[in-house]
């Protein structure tokens, strides 16, 4: 329902669209799959079994779009995050949309960038409350988000150098 | 900000509030720059009890996590416990039984309730009254109690399991939790009475701190701070989960936008609450609670899990990044306050001192949950 009315440029940010149904597929062939990262894409997922309702991968310029769209749908910017996947020496940066104005709708829009050089937009401008999300994910990870007004220390210690969620990081 | 354009001198001096302010009800430090009384910028300073209970999740097993997440909010851990027994049970899809949901729903409102007890207290402590922390206090203690007997511990609790819960409630809870709503059902009303028309208490709250509905979106404010400015949201509502959409109870909405109208959301949450808990109570049915078939140790297909509760302070939501093993690839925690106090800065400019810390007091803030 909101799939279709809540991101109508879809062709914008969408590159291509797979609508593969999740457990459909065969376990051997989605092991196999998942070896390397997504493609860039629009998932329609299981609510029941995920907990959102549409999963979107884009490149790392295309964020502050997509933080547009779906500003100008009327949703919430719930919070943003990080995933190091050490393995494919990439990040993967997470932003959790919702629809508060009504029946709950969630999406996800995910984006990777290279290990070596963590660069993203910030979506900041767009939503206020990505200042703090950002600047966490920046202070844990490493990961730059270009323009934003205030990258500095915020839950650790000012002196620290070391980036603790990162995956070779040892405890 | 009129005031501020009107004052010619354009002095401004630093004042630092905190890390150790009773008004701040914890380790939060606030940066402000003064112009006179009158706040030019207030930015709050995090992290003084931070954890990193995030990278906890990574290193803990699924069940060694569990203690965890009663030391986030302590005020409202039951909802925290729910978040994260109801994620798992998402991501592996075990069937919980039916008696185990009605208990999860009869402590997550007492612990509500005791929530809010202690914020109203705290709350009118921090604008000069004295006497409703008293009030409050007296009845808090014996959720405490209640709570006690069945989880075995009074603030930070791990009660819930994967599946179910750790202990069946017994008569005495029952019967005792019957009789303290009972008690508790004509103290609202009094306080009413005892406050919230009190004259001075509506020149600090009433058109105090205005809160837009867009800039609770913009920042994703959630709770009593979003239902205070004029919009029907609440996830036991609109992403129901447990068994919410079985019982009837009715979402508070004030439309003032200001602190007053925050204060009366949770005043009248009580209400709900109570009614909730009766209502679980007659429905409760007889069996098991904890499900059989639930495994003991834990691996989760591989994927991407999200499960939202509506704690005492707003959406409390979890995310986690399963790889198939033992232990979270990735753990996200999503604590409401810390959204909820992001939008201080750009609501207090311009905002008199005092004011500001009414305005922070009815933000209901805990400082563990945001530092996390």
């Amino acid at each position: 329902m909101l799939a279709s009315e809540g991101l109508p440029p879809q062709k914008e940010v969408v590159e291509e669209v797979q609508a593969a149904e999740e457990g459909e597929v065969d376990p051997k062939a989605k092991k196999k799959e998942e070896e390397k990262p997504r493609e860039n894409g629009l998932l329609e997922t299981d609510y029941a079994k995920r907990g959102f309702h549409l999963d979107v991968q884009v490149n790392p310029d295309q964020v502050v779009r997509s933080a547009e769209i779906l500003d100008s749908e009327g949703m919430t910017m719930e919070m943003v995050t990080g995933v190091d996947w050490l393995k494919d020496g990439q990040f993967e940066i997470v932003y959790d949309y919702s629809f508060t104005g009504g029946e709950l709708f969630r999406v996800v829009v995910r984006c990777r960038v290279d290990r070596e050089k963590p660069d993203v937009p910030t979506i900041s401008e767009v939503f206020g409350g990505a200042n703090w999300h950002e600047r966490e994910t920046w202070e844990l990870f490493g990961i730059n988000f270009v323009g934003h007004p205030q990258l500095e220390r915020f839950l650790l210690p000012d002196d620290c150098d070391y980036y603790p969620l990162r995956k070779d990081f040892k405890l | 900000m009129t005031l501020l354009a009107q004052s010619q001198l354009q002095e401004t001096f630093e004042l630092n509030i905190g890390p150790q302010h009773p008004a701040t009800h914890g380790v939060l430090r606030v940066k402000v720059i003064m112009d006179g009384e009158y706040i030019v910028k207030a930015e709050p300073v995090l992290g003084y009890i931070h954890r990193m209970h995030e990278k906890m999740g990574e290193n803990r097993t699924w069940n060694q996590f569990w203690p965890n997440l009663g030391r986030l909010d302590y005020l409202s851990a039951i909802a925290y416990n729910h978040g994260y027994a109801g994620l798992l049970e998402r991501a592996m899809g075990i069937e919980v039984p039916e008696r185990a949901e009605y208990i999860r729903v009869i402590t997550v409102e007492l612990n509500r309730l005791q929530s809010h007890l202690l914020w109203f207290g705290a709350f009118i402590l921090d604008l000069g009254g004295f006497t409703p922390l008293m009030y409050a206090f007296d009845e808090r203690e014996q959720i405490l109690d209640l709570l006690e007997s069945v989880t075995g511990s009074r603030l930070t609790y791990c009660y819930f399991r994967f599946g179910g819960v750790y202990n069946d409630v017994d008569d005495d809870f029952i019967t005792g939790t019957r009789a303290f709503i009972k008690r508790l059902r004509p103290q609202i009303p009094m306080y009413h009475d005892l406050v919230t028309k009190n004259v001075i208490l509506m020149e600090r709250l009433v058109d105090i701190g205005h809160i837009s509905a867009d800039m609770c979106r913009k920042y994703g404010a959630t709770g009593p701070v979003l239902r205070g400015s004029g919009v029907n949201f609440d996830i036991r509502k609109n992403e129901p989960y447990s068994v919410y959409p079985e019982l009837d109870f009715d979402v508070p909405v004030y439309h003032e936008c200001d602190s007053m109208a925050r204060y009366m959301v949770r005043m009248d949450e009580m209400e709900q609450s109570m009614r909730i808990i009766e209502q679980a109570l007659d429905k409760m049915p007889d069996g098991p609670v904890k499900a059989e078939k639930a495994p003991k140790i834990l691996k989760p297909p591989k994927g991407d899990y999200h499960f939202a509760v509506e704690a005492a302070r707003g959406t409390f939501s979890m995310r986690t990044v399963s790889d198939a093993t033992n232990t979270s690839y990735r753990m996200r925690l999503r604590s409401p306050t810390y959204s909820n106090l992001s939008l201080f800065e750009e609501a207090s400019r311009g905002m008199l001192l005092s004011d500001a810390l009414a305005f922070m007091g009815s933000l209901d803030l805990v400082i563990p949950e945001m530092d996390r």
